[in-house]
């Protein structure tokens, strides 16, 4: 390292490297590892001027030294947090980075291996050495660049070519409160061969209390020829918790990736989504819901870069923003000069509950092939008054008349969820985002009669 | 059962209702007709609560009750229901999950104990099959993507399900075939009580013959000009509201 580039290192910078620095490591990911620590050392800290973080002020990280190990890792009725009842899924949980075995299950399915990285086999580890790093983009995100220089727990998921997964691996990763400030890293890498099918649910939740974490996950993801991954990341950790999150997605030919992402806000919260359309014929859907109240701040940046022919990507996401929180939400979708008969929609509709509250949505379409169809729309809209009073004209009061208003707007993306067991579970825990009063939201949440529209979004 | 006393009232700076009269006792059918414009839709808005709506001058009693001092919902609550001459749109919301939360609400109001969801949905579909609706538009966004005539007969399920004492019907016949106006006609025959009333606001004599009032009013310029028996929405339909101007010229 130069003096020259020394000096523009900036605090938070030194100070992760000397924290990575200090971190035990086996020496098996070291490739990644050094990579990941010379591009993290070379982006700059992002202020209000830099393009990508425009939105979301990293101030927090510059007031107070994140760059800590945390620790707690033992907490009593962790389960509690995470369990989705009815789901039968294979579950995998980390508290604060590190896997716990006591509430993890051991997964044996043909053609399957599904381990974290510190109990997985030299064969496994090799594996997750080969693909690591490929897919995840260091040149856009500080924080993925610092994942990437931490490299040492995670998840491997391989599903072998024409193998169907049985059941749902559900990687549930916990925060729980911290004395200091202080970070942890997560990863998980997803590989699937030809043909293949498997289902992600990726879970972040936290105790219920100040949190004082900083939670940095990187997920990278390669779906192979015809192969299938449906892919949930589901973030409900409490509102104090900062969370940096990538997912990076490799699409080959004719593979599909179906994606719901749902957010409640934290402190910070960004979660970036790349998908790389690589090969000729693959299909991207993604679907999300962010959620912030308070004072709370969601950050989400997708970018589809449609790079072979004939691919497709559809793209939705809501907001509902109350109170003083804020939501950023920026949809990329660049079609290169090889990507003719491409297929892109994308929208993005935004409801402020308080005049206090704020979104940023941003869409950008860069168009380098002729032909192709792409669309996009943005909206930010209030409650509808004509139809509050339509229903308080039926004797509803006005509160629960904007609840049920509120919920509507996000009601067609949930319903949408094909996994029974999680669309019963979030729809309560996001009923409950809007109020507290059990008897505001019992209509919504009523399952008898809770059947919900069929119409187009 | 209404009584409205010199009623006036503004829409955005605009006065539309210029002192209007009208005595609605139990068991009554009033019609009031008149021209585009003429403040009858307001008159509905005005009584039924909407925001935007104010009153400047006059008194509205209901049941004995100011209720122009309450908000909306309770207005409902009390028994009072418009029938919407435009129907909103909610989507997301499905029909049934508003149904039940509307009678929850007005059957609380009166004392009544909460319906479980499977009698409610019996009862539900029973009066989807009353306006001859099928049952699917239970599950579907409330009014989404409904048609015209569908709208209308939503309304009317809802009247039904919602038991009120005074229903204000703002054209509900309008746009409707001759089979489903029939079936609105019936729905409202069927609901008819020595305790509720109606107030039927049309612009055709042709409901009237389903629906016999026992007064036709005029309503033109914010006022009732004139008033009558079931004969003179005949004669409207015959002299159109011309001759009623000239004469009160
Ligand atoms: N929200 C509003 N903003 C502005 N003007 C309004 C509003 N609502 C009603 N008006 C005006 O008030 C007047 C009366 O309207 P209203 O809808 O009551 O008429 P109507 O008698 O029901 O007519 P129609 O037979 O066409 O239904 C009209 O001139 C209308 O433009
Ligand atoms: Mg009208």
């Amino acid at each position: 390292m130069t003096e020259a580039s020394n000096a523009i290192v900036s605090p938070f910078t030194q100070s992760a490297l000397d924290f990575v620095k200090s971190l035990e490591v086996s020496g098996d990911f070291g490739e990644v590892r050094e990579s990941g620590m010379a591009a993290f050392e070379s982006l700059p800290f992002p202020t209000r001027k830099t393009e990508d973080w425009k939105y979301t002020s990293l101030h927090a990280l510059t007031t107070q030294d994140y760059n800590r190990p945390a620790d707690n890792f033992d907490l009593d009725n962790a389960s509690e947090l995470f369990e989705v009842s009815g789901l039968d899924a294979y579950q995998l949980v980390f508290i604060n980075g590190v896997f716990v075995s006591e509430l993890s299950d051991e997964i044996s399915e043909a053609g399957v291996s599904a381990v974290p990285l510190s109990v997985a086999s030299d064969a496994q580890r090799a594996l997750f050495k080969q693909h690591v790093g490929n897919i995840a983009e260091t040149r856009r995100n500080l924080f993925t660049a610092l994942n990437n220089a931490t490299v040492e727990e995670g998840v491997l998921l391989h599903v072998e070519k024409n193998v169907q997964l049985k059941k749902p691996i559900q990687v549930i990763n916990i925060t729980s409160a911290q004395q200091q400030t202080s970070s942890a890293f997560a990863r998980c890498l997803v590989v699937l061969e030809q043909q293949a099918e498997a289902t992600l649910i990726e879970q972040f939740v936290s105790t219920a209390e100040e949190q004082n974490i900083l939670l940095n996950q990187v997920t990278e993801i390669n779906i192979g020829d015809g192969a299938k991954l449906n892919h949930y990341r589901l973030h409900t950790e409490d509102e104090s918790s900062l969370h940096f999150g990538g997912v990076y997605v490799d699409l080959n030919r004719d593979s599909q990736f179906e994606s719901y992402q749902i957010a409640l806000g934290g402190k910070i919260k960004r979660l970036d989504v790349v998908v790389n359309h690589n090969q000729a014929g693959s299909h991207c859907e993604m679907k999300g819901v962010y959620l912030p109240k308070h004072n709370q701040h969601v950050d989400i940046h997708s970018y589809i870069e449609h790079i072979a022919a004939n691919c497709t990507t559809d793209e939705t996401y809501r907001g509902i923003m109350a109170d003083q929180s804020k939501a950023v939400f920026n949809g990329r979708i660049h079609i290169h000069p090889d990507a003719q008969k491409t297929l892109a929609n994308l929208s993005n509709k935004n409801l402020l509950l308080s005049n206090k509250a704020q979104i940023n949505s941003k869409p950008e379409l860069e168009i380098y092939a002729d032909d192709v169809r792409c669309a996009h729309g943005v909206t930010v809209a209030q409650l509808d008054d004509k139809a509050c009073f339509y229903l308080q004209s039926r004797g509803i009061s006005r509160q629960e008349a904007e609840i049920m208003l509120s919920f509507a707007f996000i009601n067609e993306l949930l319903e949408s969820i094909p996994v029974d067991a999680l669309r019963q579970k979030l729809r309560p825990l996001l009923a409950q985002q809007f109020t507290s009063n059990e008897s505001l939201t019992q209509h919504i949440l009523d399952e008898e009669i809770g059947v919900c529209s069929e119409g187009a979004l | 059962m209404l009584s409205i006393k010199n009623l006036q009232a503004k829409v955005e700076e605009k006065d539309i209702l210029k002192g209007l009269n009208i005595e609605v006792k139990p068991g009554e059918i009033h019609a009031i007709m008149g021209p585009n414009g003429a403040g009858k839709s307001t008159l509905g808005n005005v009584l039924s609560g909407r925001d935007g709506y104010t009153v400047t001058g006059g008194e509205v009693s209901f049941l004995g009750k100011n209720i122009l001092e309450m908000d909306a919902e309770e207005r409902a609550r009390e028994g009072l229901f418009l029938a919407f001459q435009y129907p909103v749109e909610i989507p997301g919301v499905s029909n049934l999950e508003f149904l039940k939360a509307s009678v929850d609400a007005v059957r609380s109001h009166r004392g009544e104990e909460a319906m479980d969801s499977m009698t409610f949905l019996k009862l539900a579909r029973e009066k989807c099959k009353a306006v001859n609706l099928d049952q699917n538009f239970l599950k579907r966004g409330v009014n989404e993507g409904f048609s015209g005539g569908e709208k209308k007969r939503n309304e009317i399920m809802q009247m039904m399900l919602l038991e009120p004492k005074l229903c204000i019907l703002d054209e509900t016949d309008s746009g409707l075939d001759i089979d489903a106006l029939q079936v609105v006609a019936e729905g409202v025959n069927s609901q008819r009580d020595p305790n509720r009333s109606f107030i039927v606001v049309t612009h055709y004599q042709r409901l009237l013959d389903y629906i016999v009032p026992d007064f036709v009013h005029v309503l033109a310029d914010g006022k009732i000009v004139k008033s009558g028996g079931k004969e003179l929405a005949l004669e409207l339909e015959e002299k159109g509201y011309g001759w009623i101007e000239n004469e009160g010229a």
